[in-house]
């Protein structure tokens, strides 16, 4: 890798030529104040707060966008300096509420901390606040113009990142919106409800809906009986709420702390997880051995990429496993087999599920298969944001809480459904029990390499005994475009699939990163979360989804076998064309 | 792809515009110009047919059409009638024509008159400040315009 030499405030440093002054600094541990800017996303420069000197250079320079060349000697903090940032924080507070105190993002809020870091006590310049309404359209997120500082962060990572293209900056100057087009909501827009440009909004401008009040509601109705699962994802990210790690295993203590809150039962969705894989696997052995449907099949457990999948790649349908994602298996088991087992009245079961994810919100009412079980099989979904915000209302001191378990009979879960949080875990997990279902032996490694990692873009071939299996994953819905065309591309052709299993998930990462996690991700962040999926996977006792004993009993006790009648009317879903505008 | 109905016809000449600039690096706004020449604006159902034909997202079309005030949402009247707001014309009583306009035809600028007739737009340097200050009415250009003027003007086209 090429260098430069370069000083930043007087010292001499030598950095990589692809850095920009940004990076530059921060590698020499200079931290340049930034608002617009997110490490997941390209530099926009709209903020000018990082801006810096240039020696020899009456212009200023914005560190994000600007790239290090040689004998570059930079300013990064001076009394000036320092006069202009916290003008720019100034101006953009003068079209900004002043409404901290009853905001969403109140306490991570990335323009507030700068405020407060440079001691803003007073608002010099008039105040010009938008008046605008909220969109509250979508089942999932709440878009509040009145709260933006148009840094570009959400329309970049919708449209760049995603590839859903749902918002843009719509007027000019100081009248732009960031908005979907032709004044319409974001639920008549091709939004997949990811949730994406929640999690990068630096302020209280794109929310998720909050439901938690409908949580409380539900543990104080004597009459309801709360069940509550927990995703893959969110036991690697939750802990972040309460200063643990990114990446620490909190499974149990989030048990406890849903048990704490007033839940009746606690299962795991990693159950439903192995489920999937189950009916998943099957499915796709089918179409492997008997040509049942056609290759590839695509993973369908990302509500956000099925949404997707309906509006911009339909003519897919018929590739899509009808698998139902797990959270609904869950649902559709806890207000049937569990409710059998209990012996309670599946129309008093309240089901809650709690999910990294904001599209889920939406998942659970997206069409007529979500009420498999006579009811809606999930009541309400929560994000793991709100889940932290309950339990620190609701004073519960979460690193003390004990190490609890599941409940049975739907709680048990093998390492193979753990690692659904991540990118290639879906994949790893229906690998080693696909592996097992067509050659009837076991992995000798379960660990499969070639579909970790966190390029965008993944292919691979695994060996089934004999029978190469080609299989692909994407992560970041940006990416999918470049696998499907291939796929579209040679069946158009009349040619070979070039692929027997693709695995999509829409957030970079997995659902480790999804819409609902905690904020300030990064991909440092992503990564520790990544490995804390993988360190649980590998320390359980059981790794493949069919070994599950939990497993084993369902299909003995209830549903008979893997793509059994009852298992297809519980289990999965069909798909249809959805317009990419609704008006 | 879309599942939305074919619902607007675009003249051969304007497709084949389209279909000529395609693949060339600078094309939406070329077209856009082209589309708003054959309709007067922007309607939905062309910007959706745009998206479409040439693989921009409707969003995209969106923030260009917003952006440049040149591109139009609605449909101004048969008649629009640009006052100009360049330095100049406005100098010398621009603001006062766009107010004497509005209450002769009962209309706000950017309205359109009940009957279709007339619209009112303020404009940007029209490029004969000599003649400020300026109004347009089609292609036919009114210099040194003063507001007892302006019932006659209109009633030329009424």
């Amino acid at each position: 890798m090429s260098t430069v030499q370069m000083k930043i405030n007087g010292n001499p440093v030598e950095v990589p030529a692809d850095y920009t002054l940004l990076a530059a600094a921060k590698m020499v541990n200079v931290n340049i104040p930034t608002l617009c800017y997110h490490p997941d996303l390209p530099a926009w420069a709209a903020c000018g707060i990082c801006v810096v000197k240039l020696e020899n250079s009456p212009k200023m320079v914005r560190a994000c966008a600007t790239p290090v060349a040689e004998g570059m000697s930079i300013i990064t903090h001076d009394p000036e300096l320092h006069q202009i940032r916290k003008t720019v924080l100034e101006l953009i507070l003068s079209t900004h509420p002043n409404s901290c105190l009853t905001c969403g993002r109140n306490g991570s809020c990335e323009l507030q901390r700068l405020a407060a870091e440079f001691g803003i006590r007073e608002q010099p310049y008039e105040i010009r606040l938008k008046d605008l309404p909220k969109d509250d359209s979508t089942p999932s997120i709440v878009l509040n113009p009145e709260k933006c500082i148009n840094c570009g962060r959400c329309a970049i990572v919708c449209q760049q990142v995603q590839g859903v293209w749902a918002l843009e900056f719509v007027g000019r100057g100081d009248g732009t919106v960031i908005a979907p087009a032709a004044n319409l909501t974001l639920d008549d827009s091709p939004c997949i409800k990811c949730g994406q440009c929640s999690a990068h909004c630096p302020v209280g401008a794109i929310f998720e809906k909050d439901q938690t009040r409908n949580f409380l509601n539900a543990v104080n109705d004597e009459k309801k009986h709360v069940v509550v699962q927990i995703a893959p994802a969110v036991r690697v990210a939750i802990g972040e709420g309460f200063d643990t790690d990114p990446g620490c295993v909190c499974t149990k203590k989030t048990y406890a702390a849903l048990r704490r809150l007033g839940a009746d039962a606690v299962f795991d969705t990693n159950f439903a997880a192995d489920l999937t894989i189950m009916e998943e696997g099957s499915e796709l052995v089918q179409r492997l051995t008997e040509g049942s449907g056609p290759l590839p099949q695509i993973t369908s457990c990302c509500p956000a990429w099925t949404d997707y999948m309906e509006k911009y790649y339909y003519d897919m349908i018929p590739n899509f496993s009808t698998a139902k994602s797990p959270m609904m298996m869950q649902g559709a088991m806890t207000k049937t087999y569990y409710a059998e087992k209990a012996n309670v009245d599946p129309k008093d079961i309240f089901s809650v599920a709690i999910m990294p994810c904001t599209a889920k919100k939406y998942e659970i009412t997206r069409d007529d298969n979500m009420f498999a079980s006579g009811q809606q099989d999930v009541d309400l979904v929560l994000t793991t944001r709100e889940l932290i915000r309950l339990i620190k209302a609701s004073g519960i001191d979460f690193k003390m809480l004990p190490d609890e378990d599941a409940d049975s009979p739907i709680g048990e879960y093998a390492g193979a459904g753990t690692i659904f949080g991540n990118t290639g875990g879906v994949m790893e997990a229906a690998i080693r029990t696909a592996y097992a279902l067509v050659t009837g032996e076991e992995m000798e490694n379960y660990d499969i390499e070639a579909v970790r990692g966190m390029d965008g873009v993944r292919r691979g071939v695994v060996d089934f005994k004999g029978t190469p299996v080609k299989v692909a994953v994407a992560h970041g819905m940006g990416n999918v475009k470049e696998l499907l065309d291939e796929v579209r591309a040679a069946r158009d052709a009349g040619e070979e699939p070039p692929y027997h299993f693709i695995e999509v998930m829409a957030c970079r990462g997995g659902c480790i990163a999804g819409g609902g996690q905690p904020y300030a991700t990064t991909d440092e962040i992503r990564e520790r979360r990544i490995a804390g999926l993988y360190a649980d996977d590998k320390a359980s006792e059981v790794r493949c989804s069919h070994q599950n004993p939990a497993i084993t009993k369902i299909y003995s006790d209830f549903l008979g076998a893997p793509l059994s009648e009852k298992s297809h009317h519980l289990l999965h879903t069909t798909y249809q064309p959805r317009p990419l505008y609704k008006k | 792809m879309s599942v939305k109905n074919d619902t607007i016809k675009f003249s051969d000449e304007l497709t084949k515009f389209i279909m000529e600039w395609k693949e060339k690096p600078g094309n939406l706004i070329m077209i856009l110009h082209k589309v708003q020449e054959e309709f007067g604006y922007i309607p939905r159902d062309a910007a959706d047919k745009v998206s479409e034909m040439i693989k921009v997202p409707l969003a995209k079309i969106y923030g260009v059409i917003t952006f440049y005030h040149f591109f139009k949402l609605t449909k101004p009247g048969d008649f629009n009638i640009q006052v100009c707001m360049g330095t100049a014309c406005y100098l010398k009583g621009g603001d006062g024509l766009i107010e004497e306009i509005e209450s002769l035809l009962g209309i706000k600028t950017n309205e359109v008159t009940k009957d279709g007739k007339f619209s009112i737009e303020a404009v940007r340097c029209v490029g004969c400040c000599g003649l400020a200050p300026v109004l347009v009415v089609g292609e036919e250009v009114f210099g040194k315009v003063t507001k007892d003027q302006l019932p006659g003007i209109i009633s030329k086209f009424n």
